[in-house]
């Protein structure tokens, strides 16, 4: 008889020190050697973790009022801007803003030394962040500029929010050009010197979960380090594309946006990068907690390197300006092995993401389960699955000539 | 035979100097240029592997320092920072020499000193600058 499993079951399990937690590399050793059936009988559930740069990252920050009130306007922190069009002393820094001080790509590759990602990491470090301000003025904020120095403890709020992350699989990307190319895949050498990827695959958590039958909006995670959410399916979060057997996506499909408090979070887990001649980025770590209701979910975590195929993609000329170059597809058992064969060449492979970090925030969130810390929650609602209509829209330009519509 | 790798640094006038030359002829040493920046009428650098006797090696370190050559291992001239390192491999695919090593079992990295000949490229690609160089590589920014 197959097994059935219901979250509350599975939190019973939690609270009683019982449940029985295997990460996402492990489960397929013993799925392989129990068989299905019995493995879905032991396990209760499985954890996966991703560690990567995810530059659609942020923090929501609340600073408190000075004397007299502000309403900040445009707000920096150390240097970087963060937007403050929204209310009094609130404000969003996002992980790819740079200072205006930064020469960016004016000499050519740029460095990327500081920017928002690394603010971010500063903050959750407990370093003392300078923050400066400046407003109009109102009669009920009449204060029109402050410089003071702030720390994450002596702030409201700070709320991680993070629109797009765990890109379910992602591009392996070279270069078919005859110059180096800088991009957020990192540096590609020319003539397919090199092919870069960034995933954590096997362990990685929308690949293990591959049409989000348990994972949506409102299931609990570790992220950066603390305790998150999914707050609802990501940007660009397209399930609707072609997929192997298994289920899981030939192409970046799924996306998820995360949010969570940072006072919690840890600047292990979330790490300021800098990627030369393309800018500064946040390295974060996610890892979210599969509930082994029944053999089907279990079958799905127990996908394996060589079974997830991406594609391999230009950046020369078939990514920036939307060439089809077909280069065939590879699976991240053979991107790990540290060669691939693209066209007959031998080329060397790139990580963006770390495996091993991967393996210890899996490693981590079994053992917040094992121990009781971390109860599975049951999602809200679904996400968009591979059932969904969604198409991913190109930016169409129009004559602006006469167009004057601001009222 | 005694084997050492070594960073010098030239001031502009020494750069001027027929180095190398003195220490092939004068103390029978096996030089191994690594890596060299050194222009006419500009301070420069070389990364080089000196072997020979020990006493030759010797003699010919103290003839550099007299002529005021800055002369430093290359062991505490490039740092792995592991706490910094994210451990993502990127740097490993770059390394000319595997000095910088992924093991492909565990998919950890690893840095051999002993291999490394400062190119410098593990200081472009890695985003978390975890690889640390005490003099600088590059002729802009760094």
């Amino acid at each position: 008889m197959s097994i059935e499993r219901t979250y509350e079951e599975i939190n019973e399990k939690i609270r009683q020190g019982k449940a029985v937690v295997v990460t996402a590399e492990e489960v397929i050793d013993i799925v392989a050697e129990k068989g299905l059936e019995q493995a879905a009988r032991e396990i209760d559930v499985v954890t996966t973790g991703t560690f990567g740069p995810m530059c659609s990252s942020g923090v929501f920050l609340n600073f408190g009022h000075p004397t007299p009130r502000m309403r900040m306007q445009r707000i920096w922190l150390n240097g970087v801007e963060a937007y403050g069009g929204i209310a009094a002393v609130d404000a969003y820094l996002g992980a790819t803003q740079l200072p205006e001080t930064d020469p960016e790509n004016k000499v050519f590759p740029g460095h990327f030394s500081y920017g928002g990602g690394h603010v971010i990491h500063d903050l959750v470090a407990g370093k003392e962040i300078r923050l400066e301000a400046i407003s109009y003025g109102t009669d009920c904020y009449p204060r029109k500029k402050i410089e003071t120095v702030i720390t994450l403890n002596d702030i409201n709020e700070a709320i991680l929010f993070n629109p797009r992350n765990a890109y379910q699989n992602y591009n392996c990307a070279v270069n078919l050009g005859d110059r180096t190319l800088y991009t957020y895949m990192g540096i590609l050498r020319p003539r397919l010197g090199n092919a870069s990827y960034s995933t954590s695959a096997q362990l990685s958590p929308l690949l293990n979960d591959p049409y989000y039958k348990t994972i949506g909006i409102g299931t609990r995670i570790f992220l950066g380090g603390g305790i998150g959410y999914v707050a609802w399916h990501g940007t660009q979060h397209h399930p609707n594309v072609p997929r192997g057997e298994n289920g899981v996506p030939t192409t970046p499909a799924g996306t998820l946006a995360v949010i969570g408090d940072l006072k919690q979070m840890s600047p292990e887990w979330l790490v300021g990068a800098s990627y030369l001649g393309y800018g500064a980025s946040l390295i974060v770590g996610l890892g979210i907690p599969i509930p082994i209701l029944n053999e089907e979910i279990l079958q799905y975590t127990a996908v394996k390197d060589e079974d997830i195929y991406c594609p391999i993609v230009d950046y020369s000329e078939g990514y920036p300006y939307k060439k089809s170059i077909d280069l065939g597809m590879v699976n991240y058992k053979e991107l790990k092995s540290g060669f691939i064969t693209i066209n007959g060449k031998k080329v060397p492979t790139t990580p963006l993401s770390s495996y091993p970090k991967a393996r210890k925030i899996a490693g981590i969130l079994k053992e917040w389960i094992r121990t009781g810390k971390f109860e599975l929650t049951k999602p809200v609602a679904p996400i968009p699955s591979a059932e969904a209509d969604i198409e991913i829209k190109s930016l169409q330009e129009r004559p602006v000539n006469g167009f004057n519509n601001r009222r | 035979m005694f084997k050492s790798r070594i960073v010098c640094f030239f001031s502009e006038a020494q750069s001027e100097q027929p180095i190398i030359y003195r220490l092939v002829k004068d103390f029978d040493l096996v030089i191994n240029i690594l890596k060299a920046d050194i222009n006419p009428r500009k301070q420069g650098y070389l990364v080089v592997e000196l072997s020979g006797e020990r006493k030759a090696y010797d003699a010919g370190v103290a003839f550099l320092k007299d002529l005021g050559v800055r002369v430093e291992p290359l062991s505490q001239t490039v740092i792995w920072h592991e706490d910094l390192c994210t451990q993502c491999g990127a740097c490993t695919s770059f390394c000319p020499t595997g000095a910088l090593n992924m093991n492909r079992e565990t998919m950890e990295i690893s840095f051999d000193n002993s291999k490394c000949v400062v190119c410098g490229m593990c200081l472009d690609c890695c985003p978390t600058r975890a690889i640390e160089v005490h003099f600088d590589l590059t002729p802009v920014g760094g």
